[in-house]
């Protein structure tokens, strides 16, 4: 299992079109990514379930990969977080 | 005639008939036997209402700007999300309910539990979810409008317009919006601002209002309903002249405030939100002169947080491009009621625990916000200012705070700009009397002349039956101000305008004639102000 943690710099928080991409990104994976914010979790292949999370700006939060691509799956979302959020 | 207020999410003036639009249409509900036919149409629909979705897409790409496109991308995803389809598996298989029924059942429950959330960005998202489930159900039913307007023109009116709907309008008959749902970041507003039509929302439509002639004002958040030949004529004129006037003004962007005698003097907005703000900048302000910060208390439930209300003000601060932004502290009377402020009950709000009043008994609400302006203030040119003073006490009070809170942004090491100016409202008449003491303690003045004029006149602004005693231009008033300029003068420190009388123009020559440093109006009146003193002596 790997994982990784960031803090949101983007005003809005975790809004619907990078979750979305996410979502998009997740489903390509087979390790099971999951999120976790404010003692909430949510599976990264479900975009109502993230987006309810209701991720603001200044949060720190946690996402998990387990399993076989779960290296390349960590690497992939650390780049999307700095990217876009 | 009727006039029913709102409010503005998007302004210019609208004149024509309403056209109602009937969004809840509820779908039959039915109870099913064959539970994996009832799935089989769902699913087909799900396809059909992607390829809709795309197209749709695709035609708002070149159209409305790529804001509105990226929504039915969204759109898409949340159609293809395993919760919604889990839920609208459960009520067909489990429920047997039939598949328009499963869809705005699991529309309406999905949404209420994002309309709870905490952050408005969030909770405005309840309406995708209910978006998508209206398409579905449209095709489950099996109609597919091309122009739900009918071929009509006029003033849409609506509980609330969701996207779709908004791109399904032949936007060359849409003249303006009223709904009951949407605030300034609503997807109606943001169309309207892109349309450059009027839009008002809070009011509630109703459908006897259909076909007749109304009148909206994004301006003023209001609709007439039913204006008799003179209200009309005079709507009329002014958007007309109000078009013209506006063309001739831009010609006076980067242009200064100079009269013909050559007295300078700086004009600065007044503003109420970040869109203020950038209004502001295009309209070529010298600075803000009066950052009102109430919206940030009444449009939550709950206390703004000292990183939320940091994020904004560094905004308007970033925003300003090293102008002035002069922040007011938060200034709530018992007029306006916040959730979670318990305040008591008053017979007369206007003269009870408001401005500094409610600072100083609030004291961590004010300090949470003299912490976040202070941080603000590393990134730009800030001021803050303190409302309802009436005696030195207050502003030694209030200082002390201000000091204490600097000190502690110290010792965190936290920025900020040691020298921000600190001033003070003068808006009561003693203020004004006893201006040459208070001019001893602070960087400087912003005279409010509405509240001045109320306390002065001891007229109830908010009594529409006192009009006639509602006089600015009184001799008392016009005093009180010149005293108010004599004495922060002699004491050194400058002094501004902030209230109505400041984009007055019948006033402007008799204000640079006072020496008045600064006037501060609404975004939109900076050039007409600039244009006054152009042409003042």
């Amino acid at each position: 299992m790997k994982s990784l943690t960031y803090v949101i710099q983007d005003e809005v928080g975790i809004h619907a079109r990078p979750a979305g991409l996410m979502v998009k990104a997740a489903k390509e994976f087979k390790s099971q990514c999951i999120m976790q914010a404010d003692g909430k979790s949510a599976d990264m292949r479900r975009l109502i379930a993230l987006i309810k999370l209701g991720v603001v700006q200044g949060t720190r939060i946690t996402i998990t990969a387990n399993g076989p691509d779960e290296d390349e799956a960590i690497s992939t979302f650390q780049k999307f977080l700095e990217e876009n959020l | 005639m009727k006039i029913i207020q709102g409010k503005g999410i998007g302004s210019g003036v609208a004149i024509g008939p309403i056209v109602f639009l009937d969004s809840e249409k509820k779908a039959a509900d039915y109870k099913i036997v064959d539970t994996e036919a009832e799935i089989s149409r769902y699913e087909h629909a799900k396809e059909e209402a992607i390829l809709q979705l795309n197209e749709l897409r695709e035609k708002t790409e070149n159209k409305a700007g790529s804001e509105n496109s990226k929504i039915f991308e969204i759109h898409v995803m949340l159609l293809e999300d395993d919760d919604y389809r889990d839920s609208v598996y459960e009520k067909i298989s489990n429920g047997h309910w039939n598949a328009e029924y499963a869809v705005l059942q699991t529309g309406e429950q999905m949404g209420e539990a994002f309309k709870v959330m905490e952050d408005e960005y969030f909770r405005s998202r309840a309406i995708d979810l209910k978006d998508i489930s209206r398409r579905m159900a449209s095709i489950l039913r099996g109609n597919t409008p091309e122009d739900i307007l009918n071929g009509r023109s006029g003033i849409v009116a609506a509980q609330e317009l969701t996207p779709s709907q908004t791109v399904q309008m032949d936007k060359t008959c849409l003249k303006g919006f009223v709904t009951h749902e949407g605030s300034a970041s609503s997807h109606t507003a943001i169309l309207a601002r892109a349309m450059a039509i009027p839009a008002v929302a809070g009011i509630t439509p109703d459908p006897e209002w259909d076909g007749k002639t109304a009148i909206l004002d994004g301006g003023s958040g209001c609709l007439i309903l039913e204006p008799d030949e003179a209200t009309i004529h005079a709507y009329e004129q002014k958007t007309q002249k109000g078009y013209e006037e506006r063309l001739l003004l831009q010609d006076l962007i980067g242009k200064k405030n100079i009269s013909c005698s050559g007295k300078t003097i700086d004009i600065f907005a007044n503003v109420g939100s970040l869109e203020d703000v950038v209004t502001a900048r295009e309209n070529d302000a010298g600075g803000v002169g009066l950052f009102r910060t109430e919206f940030l208390y009444l449009n939550s439930d709950t206390l703004p947080t000292e990183e939320q209300q940091f994020q904004i003000y560094k905004n308007a601060i970033l925003q300003m491009e090293g102008k002035k932004v002069i922040f007011r502290t938060i200034d709530i009377g018992a007029d306006k009621q916040v959730p979670y402020l318990r305040q008591e009950k008053e017979e007369n709000p206007a003269m009870g625990c408001r401005g500094i009043r409610l600072c100083l008994k609030y004291r961590d609400i004010f300090i949470t916000q003299l912490r976040a302006m202070y941080r603000a203030s590393a990134f730009g040119c800030m001021a803050i200012m303190f409302p309802m003073i009436s005696s030195e006490e207050e502003i030694d009070a209030a200082l002390a705070i201000a000091r204490q809170v600097k000190d502690e942004l110290r010792k965190e090491k936290l920025p900020f700009c040691e020298d921000a100016e600190e001033g003070i409202m003068i808006e009561t008449p003693a203020a004004g009397i006893i201006s040459d003491r208070l001019a001893q303690k602070v960087d400087f003045f912003s005279i409010g002349t509405n509240d001045l004029t109320q306390y002065t006149l001891a007229v109830d602004r908010q009594n529409a039956a006192l009009n006639e005693y509602y006089k600015p231009h009184h001799e008392a008033i016009l005093r009180l101000i010149q005293l108010t300029v004599e004495n922060a003068h002699r004491a050194g420190i400058w002094v501004g305008i902030c209230g109505e009388l400041g984009a007055d123009t019948t006033l402007t020559g008799r204000f640079l004639a006072m020496g008045v440093d600064e006037l501060s109006v609404s975004p939109l009146a900076v050039l007409k102000i600039r244009q006054a003193v152009r042409t003042s002596e």
